[in-house]
């Protein structure tokens, strides 16, 4: 079975975010990167796959020489190879650019299945997958929480709203989006470490692909959001600020 | 061009709540542009459904049916509006922002050329260009929000957050109601869904709670675990729980708190050490007064909190749990 996972790197979950000087985006300089979340979880659901009917698992990733250590780490956790999109203006390219990227890098692998998170941590569309399928001309899930290959193809868990679930049958190949939480992530062993920096990582260029980059939706402008409730905050030492809280939450709201 | 399509869906034979919001969205915008605003019913039987429709403000509303759109699919509803579109050619298609309209609306925008701006909690438009509105969405986690605009020609697609407008600013009115049978072969569905089921019963029932103690990652490890469980008892209150935690195993299930879990509406919903991700926020805004406590003041919980405390929960909570007690004696 041959799974090609779609992985992004995105600014660390803490990570202090400020606006960039054009308020086009955030201030990239400075910031701590990490593997999004959801696609940690469709990279787990790729490797247990693998160690169930064997085959191999690539992760596919766009964005600038900055991902690397985010493809490295994925290796390092089991991945056979990578393939690198190079290109520095990923912000610039609205879902459809990015997924044309990925699928002009997938087709040619004629993948058995494609996997990839639900959505990014940053811009957090839920896009990429859904479209990448389309342009592939595949069938897709979304929301999926486990993966099943059978004879015909894949049986996987969705997730709809409310605590509510749902079996679907799919033909392979397919692409599917991962929701988090469906398995337990493993770490990368001092093992697994090692033999990552001798795994192939094949970069090709956004040029090379073929995809221009002229977007149909722009993102114009990042702001602050506006506070919707007015937020009293409480000061002081935790225990002067635990005291106020208790105070404030028995007189004024009333609610002890 | 054909002006604003809502794509409208059903929920218990009524058009779902958040269906609602999205047509009053479309009012909205129907008002900011001028244009006509219509809505679009998708189903194996739609009268129902077009006939709740009917009754609103509307120019049109069209029944798409198909005996293959009984149970929702991708493919089916894609290749439906794909078609329905073809005919009426709309300048701006707006959906609920829910995770059906996720698993179909972004491949049958890119059918079209185009791109969906998803989660939508607002939009205006500027006098330069009155017809090409501003739209806004949350970026990191809620930590920002982007205006985003559509630069292309043919339809411009939005999908509207729960909440972000109001079912009842909904205007009631009369629609002509028209019908449109799309072209569907069996062999197009490629996929098939199963029943839909619950992973066990649940077995607290978080939305009749009074008060929530919620805890998210802050908390960092399920040992510490007992620290906010020791708060809950102090206040008499039931645990919640943000995502990651209920993922990790920590807390079963049905303590999770958002819009994969329960939805709740306590007095009181203290959150400690939960950021705020809008997953989390849809399930706990109608809380009657929201407290949060965490280490970062740029947290989005803040902005929908009554009172913030921003601090390290370990040593915020364990003063708190003394305070209240003294409180309650």
């Amino acid at each position: 079975m041959k799974i090609m996972v779609a992985i992004k790197q995105v600014p660390e979950r803490d990570a202090q975010v400020r606006i960039d000087a054009a308020a086009r985006w955030i201030e990239e300089s400075g910031l701590q990167w990490a593997l999004n979340e959801s696609d940690a979880y469709a990279l787990e659901e790729a490797l247990q796959l693998k160690e169930k009917h064997g085959g191999e698992v690539v992760v596919v990733t766009a964005g600038p020489e900055r991902v690397g250590p985010t493809v490295r780490e994925a290796l390092a956790k089991g991945a056979d190879r990578a393939i690198h999109i190079d290109c520095a203006d990923l912000g610039s390219r609205d879902a459809l650019g990015v997924a044309r990227l990925l699928a002009a890098a997938l087709k040619p692998e004629n993948p058995d299945l494609v996997l990839t998170g639900l959505q990014s941590d940053d811009l957090g569309q839920g896009q990429t997958g859904v479209i990448v399928a389309e342009l592939l001309g595949l069938p897709h899930a979304s929301l999926i929480l486990h993966v099943e290959k059978t004879e015909t193809g894949l049986t996987v868990k969705k997730e709809l709203e409310e605590g509510w679930f749902q079996t679907i049958e799919l033909p392979a190949p397919a692409v599917l989006t991962i929701q988090s939480g469906g398995n337990k992530l493993r770490y990368a062993t001092l093992m697994g470490i090692k033999r990552a920096k001798t795994k192939e990582v094949r970069t090709v260029t956004a040029a090379e692909l073929g995809v221009d980059a002229a977007p149909v939706v722009v993102l114009e402008r990042v702001a602050l959001p506006q506070k919707q409730k007015s937020t009293q905050m409480l000061t002081g030492t935790a225990k002067e600020a635990a005291a106020a809280l208790v105070e404030k939450l028995k007189f004024e709201a009333r609610v002890l | 061009m054909s002006g604003i399509w809502v794509v409208v869906e059903e929920r218990d034979g009524r058009v779902s709540h958040i269906g609602c919001e999205a047509v009053a969205a479309g009012q909205k915008l129907a008002a900011l542009t001028g244009l006509p605003v219509n809505a679009a019913v998708l189903g194996a039987q739609t009268e129902a459904l077009a006939g709740e429709a009917a009754t609103w403000a509307l120019a049109k509303v069209a029944r798409v049916e198909h005996p293959l759109l009984a149970a929702y699919t991708a493919d089916g509803f894609t290749l439906a509006l794909e078609q329905f579109f073809a005919v009426e050619k709309p300048d701006f298609v707006i959906f609920p922002h829910t995770y059906q309209v996720r698993d179909y609306a972004p491949a049958l925008a890119a059918r079209l050329g185009q791109v969906l701006i998803g989660d939508v909690t607002a939009f205006s438009a500027d006098t330069a260009q009155p017809a090409r509105p501003v739209f806004t969405r949350q970026l990191m986690q809620g930590r920002l929000n982007g205006a985003y605009r559509h630069s292309g020609n043919g339809a411009c697609f939005i999908s509207v957050q729960a909440g972000a407008f109001r079912a009842d600013e909904l205007q009631a009115g009369t629609a002509e109601v028209c019908s449109f049978s799309p072209t569907i072969e069996p062999a197009q569905i490629r996929t098939k869904p199963g029943e839909r089921f619950r992973a066990s019963a649940q077995t607290i029932d978080l939305g009749s709670a009074q008060r929530i103690v919620s805890v998210g990652r802050g908390i960092k490890d399920a040992a510490n675990l007992p620290l906010v469980q020791e708060l809950a008892a102090a206040l008499g209150a039931e645990l919640g729980a943000s995502r990651p935690i209920c993922d990790a195993g920590w807390l079963p299930l049905d303590r999770q708190v958002g819009s994969s879990g329960q939805t709740v509406s306590p007095k009181l919903y203290l959150a400690v050490g939960i950021s705020g991700a809008i997953q989390h926020l849809v399930g706990m805004k109608g809380s009657q007064c929201v407290a949060a406590i965490n280490k970062d003041p740029g947290a989005p919980i803040f902005e929908s909190a009554d009172y913030g405390i921003v601090g390290d929960l370990f040593e915020v909570v364990p003063a708190l749990i003394e305070a209240v007690k003294a409180a309650r004696q």
